[in-house]
């Protein structure tokens, strides 16, 4: 009897326990129920208040807008305004002394359609009282081609070089290097047409042409007959487990010169053939760039001009490199050192010209800190040991550049 | 003529006699399409555990993988703001492009928190589309793997059938998951903590954690040591039981401040591969609760 009521109690006991069980899942579910609904709730009237709110305003479909604020403090003794030995082209040179706003950039961007994608750079700079706009940028590029292909139409940053194709405001120094000032005024702008292709690897294989019918130094215009100047580059580059990513290119062009004229009266006609080779490396601790990250980089520019120069026969040999590393120590916080060099070989027949052999090569070494407290805005202190001319002279420059509205691209 | 008849046979091969290419611009995505998809794709992954998603780089491999890609799944949400779009423009490929269902963004499937009222840069950087680290809230994996099967099968219609069976698969297993968290989620209710960024809003939200102090002031930018300074005066009268972060986050403002409050630097995985131990969603989950419960009492 007692074994008997002992086995239903423990019977009972189990079924109460399992009951227990039971009814906290079920409140538990509820709870989960409760929550879910109460979140279905939130959903629906943030729906709803997403739906409502759907502007019609005709500002709806306005492109992306950034614009870039450039201003320097400069200290410099005498300055240049052209490399001995190069017909200058663009606009080089150190600038001057004191306070100077540099280009105010406006960008616009945005796709035009499901094809293509467009984008307009305007740039406004001050030359000496006048207030000079320029078409910095002006192309369309098509999203939509199959096989790895895209085409760029317009007038647009050729792929020559590592440096060309980012706009100065994301340079790591304040001016650029010697040799992107003697072969290409600065930046090698193409009116025209480009083409790439990406081969379908793990590691980026690319390939690109570019024809320029423009007036873009070292370029000049001769619009009505055929382009005035066709490039050839590659691009190769890949990670090195996490820690490492690098790229190389290669590139290779031809212009012709037509009447081409530098700030001297000196015309030079003929043809302008320059060859580019670039390399990058990146490290960060694990691919982590938040407090620190090192980048090395360099390119080196040979060209040969074959024509007449000034009504003499002309047949020179230019060459420059630079070589530069820019180290984040911390957060906000970057170092960098930067030495760049041009050579010219043009021969005995140009003596006297403004193309001169100097017989010495231009050369610089520069060190910059920068601060960015944010992803927008950058103050930078740089001093350059300039030995551009014969005599060597020590420059320093404080800059900032701002950047509003749009967020920026992370170029590689 | 043979070549051109050659390039158009390999175009023409349909997806369901070859992998699927997943380009997932952060791990917890490839976990969970992997978990959708298991051998029908290949997948890359642009960052790991420890790279900040919103700091990468357009690099060169990343173009290369963007350029075979059949499906793109990132969070969205302005988060791969600075690199995706330039991605996507040098791929040359037409599949994967923003509006294309070769372009996924998981954000767009849940509720945002934190959507900011005033979308100015004075206020750091902001995401005008609310917080877009939506992964560790697990309501949120659930939405963004019903979309996700949705879009495999669309991508890949020939194993839509698959697809459907692993999603009902996932989210039994994600259920019964979902079911003990939330079971060992009461014990965390209430739990206080101080957060170098907002990296975990999600989390706090579905735990009821409370966020009492988030170290940068504003989002994107680092504290000052002024700020910092404020901060543990503040918080000195009734410290919180941590300071979490992200592997990636820089370490020296949370180590600064629980030195001086005498608190644990909590360095959650955030997302899959930050340990050994967190190889899925699911250990990413078991292993962000242990930690917390670990400094719950």
């Amino acid at each position: 009897m007692r074994q008997l009521v002992e086995e239903m109690r423990q019977d009972y006991e189990t079924r109460i326990s399992d009951l227990e069980d039971r009814l906290a899942r079920t409140e538990r579910l509820a709870k989960s129920a409760r929550d879910d609904a109460g979140e279905a709730v939130e959903l629906a009237e943030q729906t709803a208040i997403d739906q409502s709110s759907g502007a019609s305003a005709p500002n709806t479909f306005n492109p992306s807008i950034g614009a870039i604020l450039i201003g320097r403090y400069a200290d410099i003794d005498q300055g240049w305004d052209e490399i001995p030995g190069f017909q200058s082209g663009g606009e080089i040179g150190t600038g001057d002394s004191g306070f100077s706003l540099g280009e105010a950039e406006i960008n616009m961007k945005a796709s035009v359609d499901s094809l293509y994608y467009g984008n307009l750079t305007i740039s406004v700079a001050d030359e000496g009282g006048q207030t000079e706009v320029g078409l910095e940028e002006a192309w369309l590029q098509t999203t939509d081609l199959p096989l790895g292909i895209s085409v760029t139409g317009g007038r647009f940053f050729s792929a020559s070089g590592y440096l060309n194709s980012f706009h100065i405001h994301a340079d790591d120094f304040a001016d650029r290097p010697l040799p992107y000032q003697a072969f290409f005024g600065g930046a090698y702008t193409v009116d025209g047409i480009q083409a790439r292709w990406v081969a379908p690897t793990s590691l980026l294989v690319e390939v690109g042409s570019e024809i320029n019918w423009g007036s873009g130094f070292p370029a000049s215009a001769n619009r009505e007959t055929s382009p005035g100047a066709w490039t050839l580059f590659s691009k190769v580059g890949g990670d090195v487990g996490d820690s490492h990513s690098w790229q190389a290119g290669l590139s290779h062009g031809s212009a012709d010169a037509v009447e081409r004229s530098g700030s001297s009266s000196d015309l030079f006609t003929g043809d302008s053939d320059l060859t580019v080779a670039d390399f990058v490396w990146k490290w960060a601790p694990q691919g982590n760039s938040t407090s620190r990250s090192l980048k090395f980089q360099g390119e080196y520019f040979r060209r040969s001009e074959q024509g007449v120069f000034a009504g003499n026969p002309y047949n020179g040999d230019q060459d420059g490199w630079y070589l530069q590393s820019i180290l984040k120590f911390a957060p906000l916080w970057r170092v960098g050192i930067r030495h760049d060099v041009v050579d010219v070989s043009n021969g005995p027949l140009l003596v006297g010209t403004s193309i001169e052999d100097p017989g010495r090569s231009s050369f610089r070494n520069s060190l910059m800190v920068d601060w960015s407290p944010s992803e927008f805005s950058r103050l930078r202190v740089q001093y350059t040991n300039d030995n551009v001319l014969a005599e060597s002279e020590h420059q320093w420059y404080l800059q900032y550049i701002m950047s509003l509205g749009a967020h920026g691209a992370h170029q590689y | 003529m043979i070549r051109i008849t050659l390039i158009f046979l390999i175009l023409a091969t349909p997806l369901s006699a070859r992998a699927v290419n997943i380009f997932a611009c952060e791990p917890e995505w490839a976990s969970l399409v992997t978990e959708l998809a298991g051998d029908n794709i290949e997948v890359t992954v642009a960052t790991t555990a420890f790279q900040d998603p919103h700091q990468l780089q357009a690099k060169p491999s990343l173009i290369a993988a963007m350029r075979s890609a059949d499906l793109v799944i990132c969070t969205g949400a302005d988060l791969e703001i600075g690199w995706l779009p330039l991605l996507l423009r040098r791929a040359g490929n037409g599949n994967i492009q923003a509006g294309s269902p070769g372009n996924f963004a998981a954000a767009e499937f849940v509720r945002r928190l934190e959507i900011p009222k005033l979308i100015d840069r004075s206020q750091g950087d902001v995401h005008p589309q609310g917080n877009p680290h939506i992964h560790l809230h697990p309501r949120n994996i659930s939405r963004v793997a019903d979309a996700l099967a949705l879009r495999l099968a669309e991508i890949d219609p020939g194993k839509s059938a698959e697809y459907d069976a692993r999603l009902a698969d996932f989210q039994e297993r994600w259920a019964i998951a979902m079911d003990q968290w939330d079971e060992r989620a009461e014990a965390l209710s209430g739990l206080r903590l101080a957060s170098h960024h907002r990296s975990f809003s999600y989390l706090a939200d579905w735990l009821d954690l409370e966020i009492v102090a988030t170290l940068e002031s504003k989002p994107g930018i680092p504290p000052s040591g002024a700020q910092l300074a404020a901060l543990l005066e503040q918080l000195t009268p009734n410290p919180p039981a941590g300071v979490i972060r992200t592997p990636y986050e820089n370490e020296k403002p949370s180590k600064w401040l629980s030195d001086r409050l005498d608190i644990p630097e909590i360095v959650l995985p955030f997302t899959i591969g930050a340990t050994d131990e967190v190889v899925d969603l699911f250990t990413l989950y078991d292993v962000t609760l242990r930690m917390l419960e670990e400094h719950a009492n």
